[in-house]
C-alpha cells in the first residue's frame, strides 16, 4: 500500500474533473486526479462530432479536441493523474480515500475533495419492458463506444428509444456508417434533445421521429429480432390497438442519464429533482471541503457548462485546501412554479451566481423570475430539453441576505 | 465403466461430481454453451428450510437434507451462501393455524429452528415489514446463494477429478442392446460408449427420455418472473420474506441476494404448451411482482432501484413432485426430472441419493477412488478482500488493480480467471464474476469484457457472444 498526500483530490477525469484539476492547480495547490480509464477525457473521447467548446473556448471543437485541449493545459500544471484507478472507499470527513489501480493500492489524504463522477446511462433493465432478453439492446453511449473507439459496429438495423441528444447523435452516426436506423421513438409529445440535433441528426437524414410512442415489447432468441412499439396517452399508458412491430437487431437506448451519486450519497445530500449532489454556486456540497461538479450535480446540456462549473469548484476546493476559503453566507434556493432541474441549491454570497434551470413542460413564452432579486428574464419559447442559464454578478446578490432565500419561478 | 450425464444444470453437475468419486469415466453433456444456464440461472436462488413440502414427498425428503449439505458443499466448492434465514408472514389471528401447520410440517420434514413470533419481535427483526402483518414463522436455516455457481463449481471440480465436460452438444439418442444403453449419440456425430446414462436434462427430461424410447411423465412448464433491485434496496430487508403459501406455490417473495441486491418475485404461471425457449417477461407479471413486493415491504417497489427484469421456467408434472426413477425398460437409464422448487436446495441430496441408491440398481459397480479431491481452489474476489490484501495481490498481479466492473468492483484478473475457468461469453463472465450484474447492467463494462474474452481466447470481437448461439455483440469493423 502506498501513501499519498495531496491538496485537492479530484475523482473523475471527464470535462468537469479536468477543468477542476486545472483551475485548482492554477490557484496554487497540488492536485491528484483519479480517472478510471487509461486516459482522461471521459465521454468526450467518444463524442467525435463537433459542437463543443463554443462558450468555454469560444471555438467550435469536437469532443476529443476539447478533451485534449484541457489535458494539455492540465499537463502544464501540478496535476498528478492516476489512470485506471478506482475509489474503493472514501471518508469524506477525514478526506481519506482508498484507491486501487494497476500501479498499486493508494491511501490518499487530501485537504479538499472534488467529486466529478459524471453520469451513467439508464439501463434497459430499469425500464421493465416486457419480452425476451436477447443481445442487441444497449445504451447509446455503449454503441458510441463500440463505433468511435473500438472500431466495431454493434448493429445492422436499429431503432432508437428516447430522443435525448446522445440517441440523436447515434442515429446519425450509425446511419453514416451504413446501419439502417428505422426510427427514433419518444414517449413524450416533444423531443428530448436539443433542436439543433433534431434537425442535424434526424431531419437531414430522413430518420423518422415517432413522438408519443414507446417500445412495449422486445422479441428475439439470441439476438434481438423485433421491437413492438405503441402510441401512448398523456400519462404514457399504451393506447390499445396502436401497437405495431418493427424488424431490428438493435435497440439503442437514450432513456436518460443518471447522475452517479450512489457511492457518496450516504454522506452527501442529493437534490431529489436534479437527482444529483446538492451544491452551492462554489460547487461545495453539504459537507465542508467536499465539492461536486458536472453531470453528477445535474444533467447539463453542454460540456461548456460542465467545464465552467468544474472550473469554479476547482478554484474553491483549492482555496479551501489553502485555508483561504472566502466562503460567505449561504442562502438556500427554492423552486417555484414550472421549475424542474435547478442548480445551484445554495447561493454562496462570495461567488457570482450562474443559475441553470429546466422548465417542467414546454412553454410558448414565459419569464424566469428570481423573486427576491427583483430579476426577470423573458423567453419566447422554451422546452425542458434546453437549459436556461442566467448569470449574475455577486454584487447584485445583496438583497438575498435580508430575504434569507432565493425563489426561482417561471411564469 | 463409462457414464454419461445429460444436462449441466445444478442437478446434472452435482450428479456428475458425485459419480466422479468412483472409478469410472464420466462425461457431462450440456447443450448450451455454458454450465448452469437453464433453470439453474433464473430462479429465486433460495436454500429453503423445507417446511412447506408435503411430508412423504420426494421434495420433503430431499429439501431439509439438501439444505444441511450446503455448508460443507459451499466450503468445498467455494460458492457464496448467505444464511439470511426466512420468514413467512401472516396478517390475522385466523392465519395462525396455517403458520402452525407449516411449523408442524417442518418438524415432520426434519427442519430445525422453526418458531412463530408476534408483531413486536417481527418488527424488531424486520423493521420494514408492512404493519399489516402480526405473525411470522421464522426459519433460521434458509439461505440465498448463486445457483449457477453451484453448477459451475461442481462441474469444475468434476473436471479436475478427471471428468469430461462437453458443452454446445446434445444427446440425440443411443444404441440399446438387450435392455441397456450401450452407446450415446451426440448431435455433433460423436458416439460415447456408455454403461450408465443419467438424464438430468431439466426442462427437457421427458424429451431426452423419449429419445431412448422411455416414457416419462408429461412435463408442464411454469414461468416465474422477477425484478432485480439495486443494492440500495437492501436496507429494507434482511431475510427472505414469504407471504402465506397458496395452492399456486410459495407466492411472490422479497429475497435479499448474495451480492447485496434484492429480488422480487416470482410469478407462477403455467404455460399452455411446451415452449422451453419462452423466458419472456409480461407487463401483467411484472406489475404483480411489484405489487406483491410492496404488499410485504412498503417502499421496496421504488422505480429508482429497478435494474433488471427476467423470467425463468421450471418443469412440473401432475404429481407436483420430483421424478427420480430408473427406467423399467432400460436398466441403466435413470431420469432425474421435474426438479421444481425446492430443487436447488434438494440437489446435493438428490445427487447423493441417485448415486448411492439408484445407480447400484442399474447394475453399475461402484468402486470408490482414493484420489478424489472434493475441493476447488478459491477464486479471488477482490471485493471480499481487505484493502491491504488487495494491495498485496496487485503487487504480484497488477490486473487485480484494474477494475473492469465498477458497480460490483470486479478486477481484470477475475475476468481473466473466469475465462480460464471456461467462460466463453459475456454472460459466462458475468455469472462467474458478477461483472455486469450491478446498477449500470454492463453499460460501462460489457464492451471491455467482450474485448478481454476475445483477447484471452485469441478471437475476433465479432466471434464473442452475449450468451447463446446467435447472440452476437458486434457485426463488423467500421474501418478495416
Amino acid at each position: 500500500m502506498k501513501r499519498l498526500i495531496t491538496d485537492v483530490l479530484v475523482i473523475g477525469g471527464g470535462a468537469a474533473g479536468m477543468a477542476c484539476a486545472l483551475s485548482a492547480a492554477k490557484t496554487g495547490v497540488e492536485v491528484t486526479l483519479l480517472e478510471r480509464e487509461p486516459v482522461v477525457g471521459g465521454v468526450l473521447n467518444q463524442c467525435i462530432h463537433n459542437g463543443f467548446g463554443l462558450q468555454f473556448y469560444q471555438e467550435e471543437l469536437t469532443g476529443p479536441e476539447f478533451a485534449v485541449r484541457l489535458q494539455n493545459e492540465m499537463n502544464q500544471e501540478k496535476v498528478t493523474v492516476i489512470g485506471e484507478s478506482y475509489v474503493r472507499e472514501i471518508d469524506v470527513i477525514k478526506k481519506r480515500a482508498l484507491v486501487l489501480s494497476p500501479l498499486g493500492a493508494f491511501e490518499i489524504f487530501s485537504k479538499a475533495v472534488v467529486i466529478s463522477t459524471g453520469a451513467r446511462e439508464r439501463p434497459f433493465g430499469s425500464l421493465l419492458i416486457q419480452g425476451d432478453r436477447p443481445s442487441g439492446i444497449m445504451p447509446a453511449g455503449l454503441a458510441q463506444r463500440y463505433v468511435n473507439l473500438e472500431n466495431y459496429l454493434p448493429s445492422r438495423k436499429a431503432v432508437v428509444l428516447g430522443s435525448g441528444d446522445i440517441g440523436l447523435i447515434m442515429a446519425r452516426r450509425l446511419t453514416l456508417e451504413g446501419v439502417e436506423v428505422v426510427g427514433v421513438v419518444e414517449r413524450m409529445p416533444y423531443p428530448g434533445g436539443l433542436t439543433r440535433n433534431i434537425v442535424q441528426c434526424l431531419e437531414d437524414y430522413e430518420i423518422p421521429l415517432l413522438l408519443s410512442t414507446t417500445v412495449t415489447k422486445v422479441l428475439g432468441n439470441g439476438r434481438l429480432e423485433e421491437i413492438e412499439i405503441s402510441e401512448v396517452d398523456e400519462s404514457f399508458v399504451p393506447i390499445p390497438g396502436t401497437s405495431r412491430r418493427l424488424k431490428a437487431d438493435t435497440l439503442i437506448l437514450s432513456a436518460g442519464l443518471l447522475p452517479q451519486v450512489e457511492d457518496f450519497d450516504n454522506d452527501l445530500r442529493v437534490d431529489p429533482i436534479n437527482k444529483g449532489f446538492l451544491v452551492s454556486n462554489t460547487g461545495e456540497s453539504s459537507i465542508e471541503g467536499v465539492f461536486a461538479a458536472g453531470n453528477n450535480v445535474a444533467i447539463f446540456d453542454l460540456v461548456d457548462y460542465v467545464a465552467a462549473e468544474g472550473w469554479i469548484a476547482g478554484r474553491h476546493a483549492a482555496l479551501f485546501a489553502l485555508g483561504e476559503s472566502a466562503s460567505g453566507d449561504r442562502i438556500p434556493v427554492f423552486r417555484g412554479e414550472n421549475v424542474g432541474v435547478l442548480v445551484p441549491g445554495i447561493v454562496d454570497m462570495e461567488e457570482h451566481l450562474r443559475l441553470y434551470l429546466r422548465l417542467r413542460k414546454p412553454m410558448n413564452k414565459g419569464t424566469v423570475i428570481l423573486k427576491e432579486l427583483d430579476f426577470e428574464k423573458a423567453f419566447s419559447y422554451g422546452v425542458p430539453s434546453e437549459m436556461i442559464q442566467i448569470a449574475m454578478n455577486k454584487e447584485k446578490l445583496a438583497p438575498l441576505i435580508g430575504a434569507g432565500r432565493l425563489t426561482v419561478e417561471v411564469r | 465403466m463409462q457414464a454419461v450425464v445429460v444436462g449441466g444444470g445444478v442437478v446434472g453437475s452435482l450428479i456428475a461430481r458425485e459419480l466422479s468419486r468412483y472409478r469410472m469415466k464420466v462425461i457431462l453433456v450440456e447443450k448450451s454453451e455454458d454450465i448452469g444456464q437453464g433453470i439453474t440461472k433464473a430462479n429465486s436462488a433460495i436454500l429453503h428450510g423445507g417446511y412447506d413440502d408435503p411430508p412423504g414427498s420426494l421434495r420433503a425428503r430431499f429439501c431439509a437434507a439438501g439444505n444441511s449439505m450446503f455448508k460443507k458443499l459451499s466450503e468445498e466448492l467455494k460458492f457464496s451462501v448467505r444464511w439470511t434465514g426466512s420468514i413467512v408472514v401472516a396478517k390475522n389471528e385466523s392465519d395462525l393455524p396455517k403458520l402452525k401447520e407449516l411449523l408442524e410440517n417442518g418438524v415432520k420434514n426434519g427442519v430445525q429452528d422453526l418458531r412463530i413470533v408476534g408483531k413486536n419481535e417481527l418488527k424488531k427483526l424486520e423493521p420494514h415489514i408492512s404493519d399489516d402483518f402480526n405473525f411470522a414463522l421464522f426459519c433460521d436455516s434458509a439461505a440465498v446463494t448463486e445457483p449457477w455457481m453451484v453448477a459451475i463449481a461442481s462441474a469444475m471440480n468434476f473436471a479436475a477429478n478427471g471428468g469430461e465436460v462437453i458443452t454446445n452438444d446434445e444427446v440425440v439418442g443411443g444404441n440399446i442392446v438387450q435392455g441397456k444403453v450401450v452407446e450415446v449419440h451426440l448431435r455433433s456425430g460423436r458416439r460415447i460408449k456408455s454403461d450408465l446414462v443419467i438424464n438430468a436434462a431439466g426442462l427437457f427430461f421427458e424429451e431426452v427420455a423419449s429419445r431412448f424410447g422411455i416414457d416419462a411423465p408429461k412435463v408442464k412448464l411454469r414461468k416465474g418472473e422477477y425484478i432485480l433491485l439495486d443494492r440500495k434496496a437492501s436496507t429494507f430487508v434482511r431475510r427472505i420474506v414469504f407471504p402465506l403459501p397458496t395452492a399456486e406455490g410459495k407466492g411472490r417473495l422479497v429475497v435479499p441476494t448474495v451480492d447485496g441486491g434484492v429480488l422480487l418475485g416470482p410469478t407462477s404461471i403455467e404455460l399452455p404448451g411446451f415452449t422451453p425457449e419462452d423466458v419472456s417477461t409480461t407487463d401483467e407479471g411484472l406489475v404483480s411482482v411489484r405489487n406483491s413486493g410492496e404488499y410485504l415491504i412498503p417502499g421496496i417497489d421504488n422505480p429508482v432501484w429497478y435494474i433488471k427484469s427476467f423470467a425463468g421456467l421450471r418443469p412440473e408434472t401432475d404429481q407436483k413432485d420430483f421424478y427420480i426413477k430408473r427406467a423399467e425398460e432400460i436398466k441403466n437409464f435413470i431420469t432425474v426430472g421435474a426438479i421444481r422448487s425446492p430443487g436447488l436446495t434438494a440437489a446435493p441430496a438428490i445427487a447423493e441419493y441417485v448415486v448411492s441408491k439408484i445407480v447400484p440398481e442399474a447394475e453399475v459397480n461402484l468402486v470408490e477412488r482414493d484420489d478424489f479431491v472434493p475441493v476447488i481452489e478459491e477464486r479471488e474476489r477482490i471485493k471480499e478482500i481487505t484493502f491491504e490484501g488487495v494491495a498485496q495481490l496487485i503487487e504480484r498481479h497488477p490486473e487485480y488493480g484494474r477494475i473492469v466492473c465498477q458497480c460490483n468492483e470486479v478486477s481484470e484478473a477475475e475476468v481473466i480467471q473466469a475465462v480460464r475457468d471456461g467462460a466463453r461469453t459475456v454472460d459466462g463472465v458475468k455469472f462467474r464474476t458478477r461483472a455486469g450484474f450491478g446498477r449500470c447492467q454492463g453499460g460501462f463494462c460489457s464492451w471491455n469484457i467482450a474485448k478481454i474474452i476475445a483477447r484471452e481466447l485469441n478471437k475476433d470481437l465479432r466471434d464473442v457472444r452475449q450468451n447463446s448461439e446467435g447472440s452476437w455483440v458486434v457485426d463488423r469493423k467500421v474501418r478495416q
